[in-house]
């Protein structure tokens, strides 16, 4: 089991982990999400001892991992698969790891099979792949047999195969009654994998719980409606009444709606007393994704800007219409707020300081403390629903 | 921070919610657990020393300076020395001139023998793998030192033995000059490599810490080249006389100057200064974040 009990790091004036208590307990597999720089990474080296923190602590067992007893034979990791001398076979790296562990050579042949680098155990790790790298990364972390394992992106550059059988090495790792830590970018692996999921933002923790919990938590699914292309005035027909009956409206880009907060044997009886059609009536159950980026919009730190190409177009013929962007990319509320009825929103974010960075000596601000972009403050489903796709397309002129 | 848990609509709890703490049955491994010792790291470092390619061809060119160039110069001074121009000579100064190339190579050894493991990352999978950072520097250290003192060495011993036959002219060399010449010598080279590995250490860098090393061993020398102006006579006479080279000179008893450094005294100043270099890297990486 790991704990972390108010774990900070700063360095220099940024802090990079802010006050982050949390457990990672035996028996089920943990995912740890967040933004590019929301100090995954930085947390992973302070359970492993290699960085100290700040201040508050985390432990392994008990013990904090340098004054662990034999500790490579607890914890095992795979914090970078590059971090690894190139010069090196894959076997002579095992090898020279295992016996600083104490571990009988034998077991390194034997964690080379499980990885499948067999046949390459006698080449240099220069010439692996990526994929090649990251097996060799979890050969090194299998190496103790440890009841412990941390992994930072284990299934970066991985071929679907190995996506597969890391996803299924992990579940069986925690069936046999081990902690098994995973960070990971990609939402759609974390969903099929994670039980359970600690999320963070600018270093501060957003959310522990079960991955349901999360999805229920963050996103609400929503009904999709369509309405017959040949009569556009039925559509607008139908959002009023809907809008009327207390649910919000949102359009797509194709045509048909996005209605949240009505169920759906409401819209259809709506539907029906307004006497519109329906050509589709369907519900959608938010993704894994869709709920951490709703959770995480406030707090991501690199965010891509729409590549302007200024001065450097030429001007668009008369008539012409811009490319369209594509829908939902950098639309903020695009993703669903939690249902209303849950008693307010239990992952609002404190509003008011839009992209102030976490403040190394303040109080946390609010239960979940990270600020929140200006743009996503009012809840958008709120407002008339303009044509949201229309407003971005006069952007790259705005540039000009 | 603890977690206020919000309203859960779904009461899916997983397993551990039901069943926490302790009483879930914790993994325990199969394959034995020993407690680890310095034992255990010194085999690392010696598969980590032998496995990468770098050490072979530093000490190959270490090597071939050493015996090349001492064979080379005995071999010229030989076929040209007049008639009792060597006469008084010791024979196994002329090992001088390819070992003090020969330190270029073993500083690289030594420099990255730490620093690489921070330029490829590998220094994260060994301090995981050991905590306990000390161990692996000492480790290293031994490791190192017996690789660069047993090869400097039987290079050394190689030259001595050659030059002293090719120049049957020159005296025969006393036993103290024999020890100092080979033994003496070694040690002298070996430590100014496990200088750089503790400066490669603390630097973490291996093309800064080459360069200090090698800046080490020049700087003083060319400095002194300068130093025109009388009132710094004394402290360009102590440059010259403390330099890397003429240190290593005195082991022939061929110093620049009559004083300054002379007998086994670059050894313990050598000695001196790596110990205490060694005392401060330990602390730092005890200290430092990896």
């Amino acid at each position: 089991m790991i704990e972390a009990v108010g774990l900070t790091k700063r360095y220099g004036d940024k802090t990079a982990v802010y006050n982050l208590s949390f457990q990672v307990r035996p028996g089920s597999v943990t995912g740890f999400l967040g933004p590019n720089g929301s100090g995954k990474s930085t947390t992973m080296r302070m359970i492993l001892g290699l960085d100290n923190p700040s201040s508050g602590q985390v432990t392994i067992g008990g013990y904090p991992y340098r004054k662990l007893p034999n500790a490579p034979r607890q914890v095992g990791a795979l914090l970078d698969a590059k971090a690894v001398h190139g010069g090196r076979t894959a076997r002579n790296h095992l090898l020279s790891l295992a016996q600083l562990s104490g571990i009988p050579d034998r077991r390194v042949d034997e964690v080379l099979g499980v990885v499948g680098l067999q046949d390459v155990a006698r080449k240099r790790s220069k010439g692996f792949s990526l994929g090649m790298g990251q097996r060799l990364g979890i050969a090194a972390a299998l190496l103790g047999d440890p009841q412990v394992l941390l992994f930072d992106e284990p299934v970066n550059g991985l071929d679907p195969e190995g996506i597969l059988w890391v996803r299924n090495l992990m579940k069986s790792l925690a069936a046999e009654g081990r902690t098994v830590f995973v960070s990971s970018h990609l939402m759609s692996e974390m969903a099929l994998t994670a039980d359970h999921l600690i999320v963070i933002g600018r270093g501060q923790l957003l959310a522990d719980m079960s991955v349901q919990d999360f999805i229920a938590a963050n996103s609400a699914g929503f009904a999709r409606v369509r309405t017959p292309d040949t009569e556009p005035q039925l559509r607008e027909k139908l959002s009023t009444a809907l809008a009327e009956a207390g649910g919000h409206v949102l359009p797509e880009q194709d045509g048909a709606l996005r209605v949240t907060g009505l169920p759906l044997p409401r819209i259809s009886d709506i539907a029906h007393e307004t006497d519109v059609r329906l050509w589709e009536l369907s519900p959608h159950q938010a993704s894994l994704e869709e709920a951490y980026m709703r959770m995480t919009q406030g707090a991501v730190d690199y965010r891509s800007t729409v590549d302007q190409k200024a001065g450097l177009q030429q001007p668009l013929p008369p008539g012409a219409q811009p490319q369209m962007p594509v829908p939902g990319q950098g639309q903020p509320g695009w993703y669903a707020p939690p249902p209303p009825q849950q008693g307010g929103q239990p992952f609002a974010m404190p509003q008011g300081q839009p992209g102030q960075p976490a403040q190394p000596s303040g109080p946390p601000q609010g239960p979940y403390g990270a600020p929140v972009a200006p743009a996503a403050a009012p809840n958008p489903y709120a407002q008339p629903a303009p044509a949201a796709p229309a407003v971005d397309t006069t952007k790259p002129k705005d540039a000009r | 921070m603890s977690t206020p848990q919000p309203p859960m609509p779904q009461t899916a709890a997983p397993n551990w919610q039901a069943a926490p703490g302790a009483s879930y049955p914790a993994y325990t491994s199969p394959i034995p657990v020993k407690r680890t010792h310095l034992g255990n790291a010194l085999a690392s470092e010696w598969t980590k020393i032998r496995s990468v390619r770098s050490t072979m061809w530093t000490l190959g060119v270490f090597v071939v300076l050493v015996v090349g160039i001492g064979l080379a110069a005995a071999a010229l001074v030989s076929a040209n020395a007049g008639e009792g121009e060597l006469a008084g000579e010791n024979p196994l100064s002329f090992g001088f001139f390819g070992l003090l190339l020969g330190i270029m190579c073993v500083i690289t050894l030594g420099v990255l023998t730490t620093a690489s493991e921070y330029g490829t990352g590998m220094i994260r999978t060994t301090m995981t793998a050991c905590p306990t950072r000390g161990r692996v520097l000492t480790a290293k250290a031994i490791v190192f030192f017996v690789v660069a003192f047993s090869v400097t060495l039987a290079s050394a011993v190689l030259v001595a033995l050659a030059d002293v036959a090719l120049l049957s002219d020159a005296r025969e060399p006393s036993s103290s000059e024999w020890l100092k010449g080979t033994v003496g010598v070694s040690f002298y080279i070996a430590l100014i490599g496990l200088l750089s590995l503790v400066v490669g250490s603390v630097i973490r860098h291996s093309a800064g810490a080459i360069t200090i090393m090698i800046g080490l061993v020049l700087a003083p020398l060319v400095i002194a080249l300068f130093m025109f102006s009388e009132s710094l006579e004394d402290l360009r006479q102590a440059l010259f006389e403390y330099s890397i080279p003429n240190q290593l000179s005195v082991f022939y008893s061929q110093s620049l100057t009559d004083t300054g450094p002379s007998g086994w005294d670059p050894l313990w100043i050598m000695l001196g200064v790596t110990a205490a270099a060694f005392a401060g890297a330990y602390v730092l990486l005890e200290k430092r974040d990896v």
